[in-house]
């Protein structure tokens, strides 16, 4: 009895619950639309397991958004909701971009320096943000909307830029210094027959780290936290509202900038114009609810985000629509939601059993 | 001085087109926020308004139905909103991503189903699409033709503004889904049903926002691309809280959105600046006007709290 | 002050008969009986969590009842919400007011049953004529057209009573009604429920204030730990009478406190000028000093700067002007960490706002002014160990229970141990200075003792206390000298061992000393 209401308790259980509903409801319309759930979902695992390399660019599609999943999480932890990670994402991304364009560095310093100014960027375009809520209590979740858009419009603009639009043309950027990259070591690539395999799942599961770190073990994730759940209690207890809130908004935009910066440096290799937001901001938000904004939760939901989109993407080979995935991804957010209430309702039949 | 008058006849054209989406959107989000339910599945409802909008434009002929059940297909996924958030208290944020997902998920399976893998709807009729009301009043290429021949639905819209205005704060329905956003057990003991309130403030949204998807594809547009609507949603978001969370509010922060569209389209006429560049104004225009004018917003005060009866 | 019995024995409006609730394993009222007759003042008596206000929400269609009859005017009733309870005239006015703060008095008045035309749209002028009406049939004055976030305390409840009356109820539930009224308003309230009987309307009295009992009820239902344990003419049993059987025990109300000699001035506050949060000036030249070794009550009605008061010595709030000096060193305009590092503790008054994070565990709560220090932390790392320590000391002197749930989220504690969370927190912090505003609001008899102790033992180890409460009994039973604030100004002040309950509540009021 006593397992059985563990499991009954664990948060792990109604996620995985919420996934196979999810599934669940995918097929009823893939069915409602003449396309054989086994098949499409056959071809949906086939894609993503059946090969070394597909789980390789399973990799490679998680990296970004753990990296926005994160910053959104930590939002979530800090008591604000960074819905501007798809814009710090942008901002980052430009900004590794021209770095990796314009300097000519040495390999390891090269991407270094562009992951710091991906980090700044995406940290600045959030504290301005921060400073108009702080001081002129604008809402965040307005100022981020705009945030998006105009990184969105900055970024169609330095991409057409003379000096960084690629003069071979095709409305894209020169591609960045191969020193700049974060691609594995080329042998290592042909093994794993992977032209995209680079190390941005590796920063990504650092930067988990280092974040569940900084939420559960230190001071300062004290700090945010205690701002996050009650303001009134932290600001009457001496801490520094404004400034927790800002340095919260902060590292929440360095992380989405990095996620930006992995994706250019490591599959990218330069930016394309924009013909509508790519939304791995808003994957984020996804990442983080589907890790109950765990930091260490949100690699496993990046790595699952990652595949759905990976393998929804072939998903048209078997004819079968790509954004069933869309479908499934909202069902399981839905059922993430109302979790709590089947959390409530099981634990009381299983007290019921037990009486 | 010609030149000039055509241009702000040409502005105010761009201004009515671009406007009445987002304000539709808008009002709808006014009910459901005011109610105390946050709402940021508008985007999702507003693109499944207007796929269905423009699928029913082509089978059924009719630009008025195919408006209608745009609305109705938005209303739905109210309905799902308004079930996960008010009947099941989930976080209303969460819900509202998984709006999104499910709007512009299902919005374009559907397509690639209905149309051979087909991102686009095939375009529709002209004469299935929403009537002008001033076709053959004005001369063609006259002033009036120019400014004011837009589709009749852009001036319903501001008749809505006014209806909604007054369903705010004349009427009794009104006064009671302001007072469930500020107080809802305040409402509970003395008999108003919190959840019936709510329901009908969120399907309504979910209608209205349909209503806005629609008139993307029935109006500006005649068929629905994956990028028709994308962002307009949370732009309405945007000028419901610049607005202060009221309709009258609401409806002129959505004006300067649509001003500001229109700047933008006439200055991308001219080559001297990036279009990129022109085509941030809406959103630095706002910042600017939040910081100079508008400050803080007041949200009601139960927005976001899930309700629960007691029993 | 005599009751004068407007009861009609032979005509029974309510009877409640058997009323059981549960909530999960617990219940809440076991096997309760209440009979109400037509023009009675009937008072429930029981400490905080004994479970009047659960039977109240029983008998107002809130709650349904686990199991029991309910007859109204002799026929049963079964309610499906409080819409039910309104219909069978059946009216509550709540402890914590049930107002829509942006609405006017009459748009909350109205609220659910608007007179309107064509059935949809407010007929706000008749609206306003109908308030204006009842309001002067049973003589409470209130503005229809002002918003309630503008009105006082004493008009917000006349309000809500009128809320009740318009919609035509003939039993009226006040559930602690004088909470925050001064003596002259708690008066005036008693001349209401006279008025309301007379009219031939029954009120059922929820509270824990004996005296108020003793000067308007007929009868008063006895309750404890949800049990029913007896119903009395209150004509016939005296106070102490009525407090044994509310506790279970007998009660000592007296504090005991050992004599001393007040030492040097701890915090010293002159001409203090503040605004409120609608930037009108609410302090308006305040001065007052606290000292070694001794309680200082500050007493006046909420709502005369007492809160901006706190605000300010405890950094929360700005003032404009004037002069605040802790052990004589400058303390004007501190920030909250400052002011804490400056030697003022402080007991907030809504422990639920600013005392607790109630997400955070209890542990951390009790870490929250120390979480930079040693032990706690080293280097920027939490330590949890000593933490976990801390804590695990804290609750056992401080009997905060159940004990072994250190890492357990605050909020899950009663609102009795939560409020020992702060005193052991804010008590242990050994500063200059402990302010405690309103510490006993809501506790049980046997907390309020808890706290009462502690308080005094802060004074009798050589503590400044200032004690800012808008309960007299509470001032007046542990200040040694009393300051009296109306209107952003001490107006009097008074020697503890000397306080006589009229003449604060004529300060109170506004009334200066010598003009008495």
């Amino acid at each position: 009895m006593k397992t059985k209401k563990g499991i009954l308790d664990s948060n792990l259980f109604y996620t995985v619950l919420a996934i196979i509903i999810g599934f669940a409801i995918g097929a009823i319309f893939l069915m409602v639309a003449g396309i054989s759930p086994a098949v499409a979902y056959g071809k949906l695992l086939d894609s993503i397991f059946s090969k070394p390399k597909y789980l390789v660019w399973t990799l490679v599609y998680a990296a970004p958004v753990i990296f926005t999943g994160l910053s959104v999480a930590f939002s979530f932890r800090t008591g604000v909701f960074n819905i501007g990670a798809e814009g710090q994402y942008i901002v980052g991304s430009v900004a590794a971009c021209v770095v990796g364009i314009k300097l000519h560095l040495p390999p390891i310093i090269h991407p270094l320096v562009c992951l710091l100014a991906a980090a700044a960027a995406g940290c600045l375009w959030s504290l301005i943000v921060g400073i108009l809520k702080t001081t002129r209590g604008i809402h965040e979740v307005l100022s981020f909307i705009m945030f998006n858009w105009i990184a969105y419009y900055f970024q169609n603009y330095v991409v057409n830029l003379p000096g960084i639009r690629r003069q071979s043309g095709g409305e894209a950027t020169e591609n960045v210094a191969d020193a700049a990259r974060i691609l594995l070591p080329e042998g290592l690539m042909k093994t794993l027959d992977c032209s995209g395999a680079n190390w941005g799942f590796i920063l990504a599961s650092i930067a988990a780290i280092v974040i569940f770190i900084i939420i559960e073990k230190t001071t300062l994730g004290y700090e945010l936290k205690a701002v996050g759940f009650n303001k009134n209690a932290a600001e009457f207890a001496g801490i520094n509202v404004n400034r927790s809130m800002l340095t919260a908004l902060g590292i929440s935009g360095a992380l989405a900038g990095l996620g930006g910066a992995v994706q250019v440096l490591g599959m990218g290799g330069r930016l394309s114009q924009l013909a509508a937001q790519e939304g791995f901001g808003f994957d984020g938000i996804t990442v983080a609810l589907i890790a109950g904004s765990n930091p260490l939760g949100c690699i496993l939901s990046g790595l699952f985000y990652g595949a759905m989109k990976y393998g929804g993407s072939k998903l048209t080979i078997v004819r079968a629509p790509s954004e069933v995935v869309n479908i499934i991804m909202g069902c399981v957010i839905i059922f993430i939601a109302i979790s709590q209430v089947f959390k409530v309702l099981f634990t009381s039949i299983g007290k019921k059993k037990e009486a | 001085m010609d030149v000039l008058i055509t241009n702000l006849g040409l502005l105010i054209n761009a201004t009515l087109i671009a406007t009445p989406p987002l304000l539709f959107a808008g009002l709808g989000s006014c009910f459901s926020e005011r109610s105390g339910v946050v709402n940021i599945g508008i985007e999702g409802m507003m693109t499944i308004g207007a796929f269905t909008g423009a699928v029913a434009s082509l089978y059924t002929g009719n630009g008025w139905a195919a408006f209608l059940i745009g609305g109705l297909a938005g209303a739905l996924l109210g309905i799902i909103h308004a079930v996960v958030c008010i009947s099941f208290h989930a976080d209303q944020t969460i819900a509202g991503t998984a709006i999104n997902f499910l709007g512009t998920g299902l919005s374009l399976f559907l397509c690639k189903a209905l149309f051979d893998n087909s991102s686009d709807t095939p375009s529709h009729d002209p004469s299935a699409a929403l009537p002008k009301i001033f076709n053959g009043v004005f001369e063609t290429g006259s002033f009036g033709y120019n400014v004011l021949n837009v589709y009749g639905v852009a001036y319903l819209v501001f008749v809505l503004a006014l209806v909604c205005w007054f369903v705010f704060y004349k009427t009794k329905f009104g006064s009671h889904l302001r007072a469930v956003g500020e107080h809802p057990e305040a409402c509970e003991s003395i008999g108003i049903d919190v959840y019936k309130v709510r329901y009908a403030c969120v399907i309504l949204s979910g209608f209205l926002a349909g209503l806005g998807g629609a008139f993307v594809t029935l109006a500006t547009v005649n068929q629905f691309r994956p990028a028709v609507i994308v962002g307009q949603g949370f732009i309405a978001i945007a000028a419901v809280i610049f607005g202060k969370f009221t309709p009258q509010g609401t409806t002129f922060a959505c004006l300067l959105f649509g001003l500001c569209s229109g700047i933008k389209s006439l200055a991308s006429m001219s080559n001297a600046v990036s279009p990129n560049l022109i085509s941030m104004i809406p959103y630095v225009v706002t910042i600017v006007a939040l910081i100079l004018f508008v400050g803080r917003a007041n949200a009601p005060a139960a927005n976001g709290k899930p309700f629960v009866k007691a029993r | 002050m005599s009751h004068q019995s407007h009861m009609d024995p032979n005509t029974m409006v309510i009877e409640m008969r058997d009323i059981v609730k549960k909530f999960g394993d617990f219940t809440a009222n076991d096997h309760i009986n209440l009979t109400l007759h037509k023009g009675e003042v009937h008072a429930i008596l029981g400490e905080n969590g004994a479970g009047k206000s659960t039977l109240m929400n029983v008998l107002c269609g809130l709650y349904h009842p686990t199991s029991g009859q309910i007859f109204v005017d002799g026929k049963e009733v079964h309610m499906n919400g409080p819409r039910d309870a309104i219909d069978l005239g059946i009216g509550m006015v709540h402890q914590h007011f049930m107002l829509i703060q942006p609405f006017t008095v009459t748009d909350n008045i109205i609220l659910g049953i608007e007179p309107t035309k064509a059935g949809v749209v407010v007929d706000e002028k008749l609206a306003r004529q109908k308030v204006l009406e009842l309001s002067e049939r049973y003589g409470m004055k209130v503005d229809p057209d002002a918003k309630i976030e503008d009105i006082s305390v004493g008009m917000q409840q006349r309000v809500e009573i009128l809320k009740v009356l318009y919609r035509g109820s003939n039993v009226l539930i006040l559930d602690e009604p004088t909470a925050s009224l001064t003596p002259q308003e708690i008066d005036e309230l008693m001349q209401i429920i006279d008025n309301l009987t007379k009219d031939g309307k029954s009120v059922i009295l929820i509270t824990h204030k004996l005296k108020e009992i003793k000067a308007c009820s007929d009868t008063c239902t006895v309750i404890r730990q949800g049990k029913y344990i007896k119903t009395v003419n209150v004509a016939d049993v005296n106070e102490n009478e009525m407090a044994a059987m509310m506790v279970g025990r007998d009660v000592n109300f007296k504090v005991e406190k050992k004599d001393i000699t007040p030492g040097e001035v701890v915090l010293d506050i002159k001409d203090l000028h503040a605004k409120d949060y609608r930037d009108v000036e609410i302090l308006r030249g305040l001065n007052l000093n606290v000292r070694k070794g001794e309680i200082v009550g500050l007493c006046g009605v909420d709502g005369n700067g007492q809160t901006e008061l706190v605000e300010v010595l405890t950094g929360l709030r700005k003032a404009e002007s004037g002069s605040i000096t802790m052990m004589g060193k400058n303390a004007f305009n501190l920030n909250p960490h400052a002011s804490f590092e400056a030697g003022i503790s402080s007991i907030p008054a809504d422990r639920q706002k600013h005392g607790l994070v109630l997400d955070f565990s209890i542990e951390d709560n009790l870490i929250v002014q120390h979480y930079k220090e040693a032990p706690f932390s080293k280097n920027g790392i939490m330590k949890r160990d000593a933490i976990r320590k801390n804590a695990t000391n804290l609750m056992e002197k401080f009997d905060v229970r159940p004990r072994g749930v250190e890492d357990r989220p605050a909020g899950n504690l009663s609102g009795g141990n939560q409020q020992k969370v702060i005193i052991a927190r804010e008590v242990t912090n050994d500063k200059e200075l402990l302010i405690a505003f309103n510490p006993t609001r809501g506790l049980d008899v046997g907390a309020i003792e808890f706290v009462h102790k502690y308080l005094v033992e802060q004074r009798n180890k050589g503590r400044a206390v200032l004690l800012v409460s808008f309960e007299l009994d509470e001032i007046m039973s542990l200040s040694d000298r009393i300051e009296v604030i109306f209107d952003g100004e001490i107006t009097g002040s008074v020697p503890g061992a000397q306080a006589d309950e009229k003449e604060l509540g004529f300060m109170m009021a506004g009334g200066k000393k010598n003009e008495n």
